[in-house]
């Protein structure tokens, strides 16, 4: 249940890197649960702490950590984000496949199976996979951790394959340099207006599936107004990832953006 | 459904305030949870629940403080609040808008004993 600590279930959080049998558990942290029958009963006084602390701050310490890493060793870290079935996976095998002289490197997230980085690993790109068990998103610890398993060459990219989900990863900074989310046109046009929270965080929204258009009834227009409501910067890029078509512009987007990274 | 990993965060933070000040329980727990912060309450209540069992939040009351979410329009610099993300300028009716508060997600203050 806890994607946290892995306090309520036994197998917690598993990554593992394709190519290894070893599987590495996230080490469950107990230090917050207090032993029955340890309190002590004296009445030690009542005292008020204003600790004004972020919630969030452990989580977004470790994405700073992540952050200090790929800034260190000029890694570009991309944060895939989209419901389930958009295209993720797909548009990603495309990408490693068409990303020529772009040194690569994966880590993909979902709740079960391995399946999704093994397709990775056939384009031979080094890939590994968290498994959240029930956990709705990754965060930045958990990068953390597949970052030593991984462990990227400098001047290269990791992409991070998030949990399907439109909603929970939005919160957690995983230490990226660009968040891309990516619709599919069988999905509404309005998926902007339903979860802005997603779009308001991204850098670019990939449009997938542009082969179904005439097929569907998705207003591209309309799409991106209500994403721009949401995030007034945000770029678009329209693809198919089964037909290839986008994949060299979104290529084409990485080699600027990581351009733009080494110039800061 | 974040909003437990959100309690793992709290719970975190109070087990902490509680070592330092050499203390055995929280007795009260002051949040501050922005309307734009992606947070259900509903959720939250549900996975409080179930994840403080045991620990030194079990018993502890619990507040919430509700920010409600302010944006400044980018053109004309009025300041409103605001409901959702969508929400046009009252002033020159632009969509252009930043948030200034109601992001927060903070625990502000605990009662140990």
């Amino acid at each position: 249940m806890c994607s946290t600590c892995g306090c309520d279930q036994p197998d917690g959080v598993t990554i593992t890197k394709v190519g290894e049998s070893k599987l590495s558990f996230r080490p469950v942290e107990e230090n917050h649960l207090v032993k029955p029958g340890h309190h002590h009963t004296h009445d030690s006084g009542k005292k008020i702490i204003e600790v004004e602390q972020d919630i969030l701050a452990k989580n977004n310490k470790s994405a700073q950590h992540n952050r200090f890493h790929f800034k260190e060793d000029n890694i570009v870290a991309i944060n895939l984000v989209s419901s389930p079935g958009s295209g993720k996976t797909s548009l990603l095998e495309k990408t490693l496949k068409n990303a020529e002289g772009l040194n690569c490197y994966v880590i993909e997230g979902d709740q079960q199976t391995m399946n999704d980085a093994n397709r990775i690993a056939k384009t031979g790109v080094p890939v590994v996979q968290i498994n959240t068990g029930k956990g709705c998103h990754l965060d930045a610890d958990m990068i953390h951790h597949a970052l030593h398993q991984l462990n990227p060459a400098p001047d290269s990219f990791v992409f991070i394959e998030n949990v399907g989900n439109l909603v929970c990863p939005a919160l957690f900074d995983l230490g990226e340099d660009f968040r891309v989310a990516i619709i599919s046109v069988t999905e509404g046009d309005d998926k902007p207006l339903k979860y802005p929270d997603m779009f308001e965080g991204s850098d670019l929204c990939i449009i997938n599936k542009m082969d179904l258009l005439p097929y569907v009834d998705f207003d591209i227009i309309r799409c991106k107004e209500y994403a721009r409501r949401a995030n007034p910067n945000i770029e678009f890029l329209e693809a198919s990832a089964t037909r290839g078509e986008g994949i060299a512009e979104w290529v084409e987007w990485l080699r600027e953006k990581s351009k733009e990274r080494v110039s800061v | 459904m974040h909003e437990l990993s959100i309690v793992m965060g709290i719970i975190d933070i109070a087990e902490e305030a509680v070592k330092n000040n050499h203390a055995q329980k929280v007795d009260s727990i002051e949040l501050e949870i922005g309307t734009m912060a992606g947070v259900e309450l509903q959720a939250l209540d549900f996975a409080w629940e179930a994840a403080v069992k045991n620990t030194v939040l079990a018993n502890a009351d619990r507040e919430i403080v509700t920010i409600k979410a302010k944006a400044r329009c980018m053109d004309c610099g009025a300041e409103f609040l605001i409901h959702d993300q969508f929400e046009a300028c009252p002033m020159c009716h632009d969509f252009l808008n930043e948030f200034i508060q109601g992001k927060e997600l903070r625990v502000k203050s605990l009662v140990v004993s």
